[in-house]
């Protein structure tokens, strides 16, 4: 069963298309990189799967759930690691972790072992807004993988981390972490490296879609254009 | 879709006024204590219950939005909430002529129906800075819905609130609408009905003008091959979604 | 590290949607954990509260005040005092933690609704702990004693109210443009009701000679505006939340 189904989304702005007739398969455990230039509807589309948006037409099965209808299934099922954090500055990594972990369900020991996973333990008792803008993404991804997700939606997910912390936190987002994964991108090179299928946005609307193995670097200059 | 009947609207409109004028000033009695002034609440207390039922429709409307998500509901919702106001904003500059014809006062707190009018009005006078504040169209409409149905709600528990609060302390200004001799009642029932159909027109014009630029709108842009310029300025105005409506007229268009 | 990469996910097994009472509990947490940090709502509702009492003394140049009157700016310093509480309740939500996070939790969202009118709530009782008293000291010419269980009822009942509504109001005024305008602007006309009800059922206990319970009509117009007021904040929050 495929992780993600889509045929000819559409959700408009008003009387403007955000997305039109966008269709996808990805199966489990891969990892499909979206492209795009700005405006492009990659974040609305990320937004569709990870059941923040309703669609307006078309249909959306993630997980095997059909959306909107199912959403509360998929739901505790997804990790979102944004643009924002989602974090709040005035609680410690602790505090922060510990509440997404009760929201969700989830034992302490799962808190420590992440904090020591994302190497934050020795400063998770400190207010995040004192950490520098790296650790908090660290944070984040701790917290995007608290709940042990099987479909990772990532919006740049490797903004603010130095290469360390890419490698710290590869086995928890990362191709070889065993999750589905949706990576919107900004760095057409390094998303194709890791994914296995790709998708092209322009004005909504599909431009390119394949595998990443067979996508030419004229097709992305294009797309970009 | 939506023109159908405006015509028969609009001249239904027009006889009841009409009619209604006629009784009012030729047929309704001169009132004993305030004489000619009191053939005003023939305007006031129509457009007072009209209003009313206008707030309290919108809400109605707003619960379809919200139950069956089609923007067409919230279109109608929010046509309807602001006529009301404007037929509020009527009420409160009728009353307060009656008032000071009555009491010499522009103003008085003893009448509840008026006091509670000014509170409704402050609130619904929000009701498009609220709109206005919001850009996703969406959320905009569907907000726009939570507010009607909580303003709808409210309004029968202030009438209840002020009444309330007035009673005891002074005799009704304005009278009350019960016990009306015969021919005085009859005027009053043709003008509240006169008056229901002028808010009826007034929406439909209104519906049916919005439509119709929408097509306009989805027709330029399809005849512009999706080159689109959403509307760059912001808007209170819901925008009505013509879906697939029109793409099924138009001829031969180059589809992408 | 290597340990965690080679776990299963638990895709294969359905995800439980968690009990009410520890969502809320862990919301409620929250809140208050960032404002015992932030301390940005009830010190500055507090100070506001005493401020208001010294500048009505100069506005009405009266030394001591009751009945209509004592009620009267009671409640309206309680209320705008409310208002400033109002106005920051989603504030670290939008700006900060972000609402997807728990759209994304498998729990009910009106623990989100019932987590944030107690949280209110408890600002509330936090400010009159202080008003109260505050009030009776520079402005009220009757001692409280004896009135005081059925102004706390009042109180109480009157809370209530603004923290439904003013919950409501948050939640549409947070994520707008001009988000500490519009929430007194919706909040004050919903609230006139409550007003009434508060100020009408309080003047008595507040009167030289404390001759007076409060009317049983005040108490239960109040009660059924927090009633009326509940229910729909309950049945339309969720709207709210949706991106």
């Amino acid at each position: 069963m495929p992780a993600l189904e889509v045929e000819r989304l559409a959700r408009h702005y008003g009387e403007r298309e955000a997305l039109s007739e966008v269709s996808l398969r990805l199966a489990e455990g891969a990892t499909l990189a979206v492209l795009g230039p700005n405006g492009a509807g990659k974040t609305t589309l990320l937004r569709v799967l990870a059941t923040l948006l309703r669609p307006h037409a078309g249909t959306v099965r993630v997980l095997g759930h059909s959306l909107p209808d199912d959403a509360w299934a998929v739901r505790g099922r997804i990790g979102l690691l944004g643009h924002e954090p989602l974090l709040y500055r005035e609680l410690t990594a602790l505090e922060n972790l510990r509440f997404h972990a009760r929201l969700h369900g989830v034992g302490e020991e799962r808190v420590r072992e992440l904090l020591d996973a994302v190497a934050i333990s020795g400063r998770s008792a400190e207010p995040l807004r004192t950490l520098s803008r790296g650790m908090v993404q660290r944070v984040a991804v701790a917290r995007a993988v608290l709940h042990d997700p099987p479909l990772l939606l990532l919006d740049e997910p490797n903004s603010n981390l130095d290469p360390a912390a890419v490698e710290l936190v590869a086995p928890l987002i990362g191709a070889c972490s065993g999750r589905t994964r949706v990576i919107c991108s900004h760095d057409p090179a390094g998303a194709l490296g890791e994914a296995d299928l790709v998708l092209g946005l322009r004005a909504g609307r599909v431009a390119l879609a394949g595998e990443a193995a067979a996508v030419e670097p004229a097709q992305i200059a294009e797309l970009y254009r | 879709m939506y023109g159908k009947g405006l015509r028969t609207l609009s001249i239904a409109t027009v006889v009841a006024f009409a009619t209604s004028l006629a009784l009012v000033f030729f047929y309704a009695p001169l009132e004993a204590d305030q004489g000619f002034l009191q053939k005003i609440f023939y305007v006031h207390v129509p457009l007072a219950i009209v209003s009313l039922c206008g707030f309290l429709l919108g809400g109605l409307l707003a619960i379809q939005h919200l139950r069956t998500r089609d923007p067409r509901w919230d279109m109608r919702s929010y046509v309807i909430i602001h006529t009301s106001l404007i037929f509020a904003i009527g009420t409160l500059i009728t009353g307060s002529i009656w008032a000071k014809g009555s009491w010499g006062h522009w103003w008085v707190w003893s009448e509840p129906t008026l006091v509670s009018f000014l509170i409704v009005f402050l609130l619904y006078a929000t009701y498009q800075p609220l709109r206005f504040a919001i850009e996703d169209p969406e959320r905009q409409a569907r907000y726009a819905s939570v507010f009607a149905i909580t303003s709808g709600a409210f309004v029968p528990m202030n009438f209840i609130a002020v009444r309330l609060s007035t009673a005891y302390v002074h005799p009704r200004v304005l009278g009350g609408t019960s016990n009306l001799p015969g021919p005085m009642a009859l005027t009053f029932v043709v003008s509240v009905a006169a008056m229901a159909l002028l808010f009826a027109t007034l929406c439909k014009y209104e519906l049916t003008a919005k439509h119709t630029r929408a097509q306009m709108r989805a027709l330029r842009r399809r005849l512009a091959g999706e080159g689109d310029s959403p509307r760059r300025t912001r808007s209170a105005v819901p925008s009505s979604h013509a879906h697939g409506t029109v793409t099924a007229r138009v001829a031969g268009g180059a589809r992408p | 590290m290597s340990g965690l990469a080679t776990k299963q996910p638990r895709s294969a097994r359905a995800v439980r949607e968690q009990p009410m009472l520890s969502t809320v509990a862990a919301l409620l947490r929250k809140e208050l954990l960032v404002e015992l940090r932030t301390l940005e709502s009830v010190p500055a509702m507090t100070l506001f509260a005493v401020a208001t009492f010294v500048v009505f003394h100069f506005a009405l140049n009266r030394g001591n005040v009751e009945g209509d009157l004592a009620a009267g700016i009671l409640w309206v310093t309680l209320l705008f005092a409310g208002i400033l509480g109002i106005n920051r309740l989603f504030v670290a939500d939008d700006e900060q933690g972000g609402f997807d996070a728990f759209l994304l939790a498998p729990v009910d969202r009106s623990a989100m609704l019932f987590a944030k009118v107690l949280t209110l709530l408890a600002y509330l009782v936090a400010l009159e702990l202080v008003a109260v008293p505050a009030f009776a000291l520079l402005l009220l010419a009757p001692p409280l004693g004896h009135a005081l269980p059925d102004l706390l009822i009042t109180l109480a009942l009157g809370d209530i109210g603004v923290a439904v509504v003013g919950t409501l109001v948050a939640a549409l005024a947070v994520r707008t443009r001009a988000r500490d305008l519009l929430g007194p602007l919706l909040g004050l006309p919903l609230l006139v009701p409550v007003v009434i009800g508060a100020a009408r059922a309080s003047s008595p206990l507040l009167t030289v000679g404390h001759t007076g319970v409060p009317a049983a009509r005040w108490l239960l117009t109040l009660a059924l505006y927090d009633l009326v007021f509940g229910l729909i904040t309950f049945a339309l929050f969720d709207f709210l939340l949706e991106d």
